[in-house]
């Protein structure tokens, strides 16, 4: 077999192997999990949004059947080590994660006492017969109250609800405006929006009186972070504290960060020596999983004449809940607002100041995107705005200000470098119908149809090497990544890594890439993810990392035990190495009949190893770990275009078209790509549209299910048109760009701009529901 | 006491008069496969079939159920030989973290079986009470759409 004949792994729509186990039934998510013995929790939560607790009365719940014990925050008090997300930052106040709610509480849902008893029937019982005296403290629920002096305090410690401030600036901004022929601003708010994967949150956790040692199955995206902030409270050494992800059910940013949850099933099954479980209700996801995407900005952009962006300047307002994540910190979405602002475009002069401000909800956190879905709909409405003052066309707005293709690599106005990537090759691909669908609206229109186009372009920075932390100053490094590659003593190939998926198929995707590399097939690979015990050191998957960090660990792992079994084999075969070639799970002697199986060369090297020499022995081990750092991080770019019609009676959006053309790099497989580009834009669509998490002015969650909470359903999502740009990436081993997240960024901009041009009247909140659109025409009416 | 058949398999149990179906299903028979996401009939994941119709197994109560048959996701296919519309799904890559997959599956089935679907609308239409939060829909609809007729 040439080298030219070698099935092509990488690039292929490989069906995945996770599938047959999901699809019949077989799938083990944390509620599956059963064990001997095992108790359940339910929580007492608390009903007020910022109240001092001023008495828990246990006594009826702990007289009900089944109980077997009730924890407060008193009970629990001195048996770990309390944990908070530090910072390097500046003018940042950390607070401390709360396990259960000790002096006050600080919003709706926030867990009180903790029931644990023989089934969750009965704890649930018992949890409803725990009475809390509260002293309400006064609210701080509107993040514009809650910024200025006077306002109730969330954490008195810190004398302020603004527990970050970050600015930027470069060049002279206010020279820059004065002289500007267009100067367009608005103020813009994107409301708070909850990941809402469809399995909720859960955790169970095994003690080992034995052994002394801890077990956590939990549905994280980070079983290596969660494990070393519990080593730290819990004072378990790291080999006897083990987090185990099962399947997990989508996360999407709402479960990576730490939780007190997480925290209190380990002390509980530490206390009673028997396995507990905690599984969150729709009702607990809903008022306590992290949320995102809550944010007001205030911004202005000015250009010359023919529509070069010459400044901008942008004032924002994070609304990031009652505490700072564990350890993302509440800078990690407010702060990227602003880092991304700027866009794909040429921004010289740049001043932008973001502050996050505690607020009675629930902390925000990662979400799909992070901050950029504001700033790419912020920026992006500012340039539509712009080119209808100048009687731009959009498009040609954006041809004019996008980095060209001999800017790169480019230091945008906040920093960020992008590397040399497809921006201009993103907007013209998805463009390619524009004028045959400005062709359809102006029939459409001259029907008397409300009928808009909208674009949106954005970079993201994504695979995130050592030198860029995902959030400011944050002391957890997650920049590199280790794979452990062996083949067994059967020929048998195991790759162990420190990510978690959680629906990306990246075990299909590494046993992609390490199949090609090492010259495998892929069924001879089994990935294992989402188990610190397999690793010295790993996170988890988030901020599109995975592919690009795991990918190159895989890479360089493989390229290693691929080295070692061809010098075994060279010897077996008295052969050069130089000769040999691996592909499909056998080794051949290049232009000869001579091969041989992994299995016979696995068999050799373990169980004939006297047919080697003693000096090769040690290189032969067929096994390898290695790490991969990409350093800096690997720009990820896109355009949309949408096409909407708003219906004249109930103002409902509906969708006619749907494109997306990004760039991320080398595609592994397309199935897979497509379907995470398809899932990105469906919630951007739902942020754009749709989903909001409700407040009333006292802090009670007013979208307390998913009837109330709406997410897309099948009807609501379009059938999209995806194209991928590959463009090259020399500086990454694998060329792979991250790509989970993208489709998120660029929906909000493309439908805000689409609705604005349907209605000509300037969108600038979102979502934009029926109901905000009703009002908007019929103000403009009056 | 209650008596039911499950996949064909005819069970006797003793129950709480307020214990749900899905519990029942996973807890009592240990068939997992019915998903829990929201305990209030909107996602979807604990669709099951009773008697000829889909029904949100968090809706009812098993007690409920007694005398009924009922096809859960363990009742399609097995791991080493998927039925068509779970190879269809596989095929069309429908399916990301899995699990709003079961529900997605029984409602299809029961789809197939009650209607032509002869334009996607009707497809998503009929999907319309099942939330998946990873696939934005598009490829569950193709796997779908290239099984029908395949049963009739």
């Amino acid at each position: 077999m040439n080298v030219e004949a070698r099935p092509k792994i990488i690039g292929a729509r490989v069906q995945r192997v996770e599938d047959p186990a999901l699809l019949t039934g077989q799938g083990r998510f944390i509620d599956d999990i059963k064990l001997p013995g095992l108790l359940h929790i339910a929580f007492c939560r608390g009903d007020h949004a910022h109240a001092r607790i001023m008495e828990v009365d246990t006594s009826a719940a702990k007289a009900m059947p089944g109980v077997a014990a009730v924890f407060t925050a008193a009970d629990i008090h001195g048996s770990f080590q309390p944990i908070r997300a530090t910072s390097r930052m500046a003018d940042y106040h950390a607070t401390e994660l709360a396990v259960l709610a000790a002096e006050k509480v600080r919003y709706v849902g926030e867990a009180v006492a903790a029931v644990v008893a023989d089934s969750r029937y009965l704890a649930e019982d018992a949890a409803e017969r725990i009475t809390v005296e509260y002293q309400p403290l006064g609210d701080a629920v509107d993040p514009l109250a809650a910024v200025k002096d006077g306002s109730p305090l969330l954490h008195e410690e810190a004398g302020t609800n603004v527990i970050v401030s970050r600015a930027f600036h470069r060049g002279d901004v206010e020279a820059a405006m004065a002289d500007a022929a267009v100067r367009v601003a608005g103020t813009f708010r994107m409301h708070r929006k909850t990941p809402a994967a469809m399995e909720n949150r859960g955790y169970l956790a095994d003690y080992d009186p034995g052994r002394r040692a801890l077990t956590l199955h939990s549905t994280t995206q980070v079983p290596g972070i969660v494990r070393d902030a519990l080593v730290e409270m819990l004072d378990i050494p790291g080999n006897r504290l083990r987090v185990v992800a099962p399947d997990v059910g989508g996360g999407f940013g709402g479960k990576a960060s730490l939780y007190g949850e997480e925290v209190l099933v380990c002390l509980i099954a530490r206390r009673l020596g028997r396995p507990v479980k905690w599984l969150s209700d729709r009702l607990e996801d809903l008022m306590t999983t992290t949320q995102a995407f809550d944010e007001i900005v205030e911004a202005e952009l000015a250009c010359d004449g023919d529509g070069n962006i010459l400044a901008l300047r942008a004032d924002c307002i994070g609304d990031v809940g009652a505490y700072s994540v564990y350890p993302w910190t509440a800078a990690i979405e407010p702060v990227q607002v602003i880092s991304f602002l700027p866009g794909p475009y040429r921004v010289t002069n740049y001043w932008a100041r973001a502050r996050a401000v505690a607020t009675s909800k629930a902390p925000t956190g990662a979400y799909r995107g992070v901050g950029r879905p504001i700033s790419a709909f912020v920026m992006e409405r500012l340039m539509d705005m712009a080119a209808a003052r100048l009687g731009l066309d959009p498009l040609e707005m954006r041809r004019r200000n996008m980095v060209r293709a001999d800017e790169f690599p480019y230091k945008s106005a906040s920093g960020i470098v992008w590397d040399r990537c497809g921006f201009m090759e993103c907007l013209d691909k998805v463009t390619e119908d524009y004028d045959r669908l400005r062709q359809q609206q102006a029939e459409g229109r001259a029907a008397g149809r409300w009928i808009g186009i909208g674009l949106a372009s954005y970079a993201e920075l994504t695979g995130l090497g050592s030198r860029i932390a995902v959030a400011p100053g944050m002391p957890v490094n997650t920049g590199t990544e280790t794979a452990t590659i062996r083949i067994d003593s059967t020929g048998a190939v195991t790759a162990q890594f420190g990510i978690a998926s959680h629906g990306q198929g990246l075990e299909t995707t590494l046993a992609q890439v390490i199949a090609e590399e090492l010259g495998v097939r892929i069924e001879d690979v089994e990935v294992i993810h989402g188990d610190s015990a397999g690793m010295a050191h790993g996170t988890g998957t988030f901020a599109s990392r995975s592919t690009v960090l795991a990918g190159g660990a895989a890479i360089v792992s493989a390229r290693a035990v691929r080295e070692q079994v061809l010098q075994a084999a060279a010897h077996m075969f008295e052969a050069d190495v130089g000769d040999l070639d691996a592909v499909g799970g056998r080794i051949f002697v290049k232009g000869t009949d001579r091969s041989m199986s992994f299995r016979q060369l696995a068999k050799a090297v373990y169980s004939e190893m006297g047919r080697f020499p003693k000096e090769l022995r040690q290189a032969i081990e067929l096994q390898a770990t290695r790490m991969y750092d990409p350093y800096f991080g690997t720009t990820s770019p896109a355009s949309h275009l949408t096409m909407v019609e708003v219906d004249r009676e109930t103002y409902g959006v509906k969708i006619l078209h749907y494109g997306v053309a990004d760039d991320c790099g080398r595609v592994i497989n397309p199935l897979i790509v497509d379907g995470q580009v398809h899932g990105g834009v469906a919630q951007g669509i739902g942020a754009a549209l749709m989903e909001e998490v409700v407040f009333d002015g006292s802090g009670q969650i007013q979208s307390a299910s998913l009837m109330d909470y709406v997410v897309p359903t099948a009807v609501e999502i379009p059938t999209m048109t995806v194209h991928h740009v590959q463009t090259d990436l020399p500086d990454n081993i694998g060329g792979f760009r991250g790509m989970g997240e993208g489709g998120t960024i660029g929906a909000p901009a493309a439908l805000a701009n689409a609705i604005t041009d349907a209605i000509g009247l300037d969108v600038s909140v979102l979502p934009m529901t029926p109901e905000r659109l009703f009002r908007l025409i019929k103000e403009k009416q009056e | 006491m209650i008596r039911l058949v499950v996949n064909g398999v005819a069970y006797e149990r003793e129950v709480e008069p307020r214990l749900l179906l899905a519990d029942f299903l996973r807890h009592e028979l240990g068939l997992t496969g019915t998903h829990v996401g929201c305990e209030q009939g909107v996602c979807g994941a604990c669709t099951v079939i009773l008697n000829g119709d889909s029904v949100r197994a968090c809706l009812c109560l098993a007690v409920q159920a007694d005398g009924a048959e009922i096809e859960t996701v363990e009742g399609l296919g097995t791991v080493e030989n998927l039925n068509p519309l779970q190879r269809a799904f596989q095929k069309h890559h429908a399916l990301q973290c899995g699990f709003c997959t079961p529900g997605m599956l029984m409602t299809g089935v029961d789809l197939l079986r009650k209607y032509p679907l002869a334009t996607d609308d009707e497809i998503r239409e009929g999907l319309s009470g099942n939330l998946c939060r990873c696939t934005g829909y598009e490829h569950i609809v193709q796997a779908i759409r290239s099984v029908v007729g395949d049963e009739r």
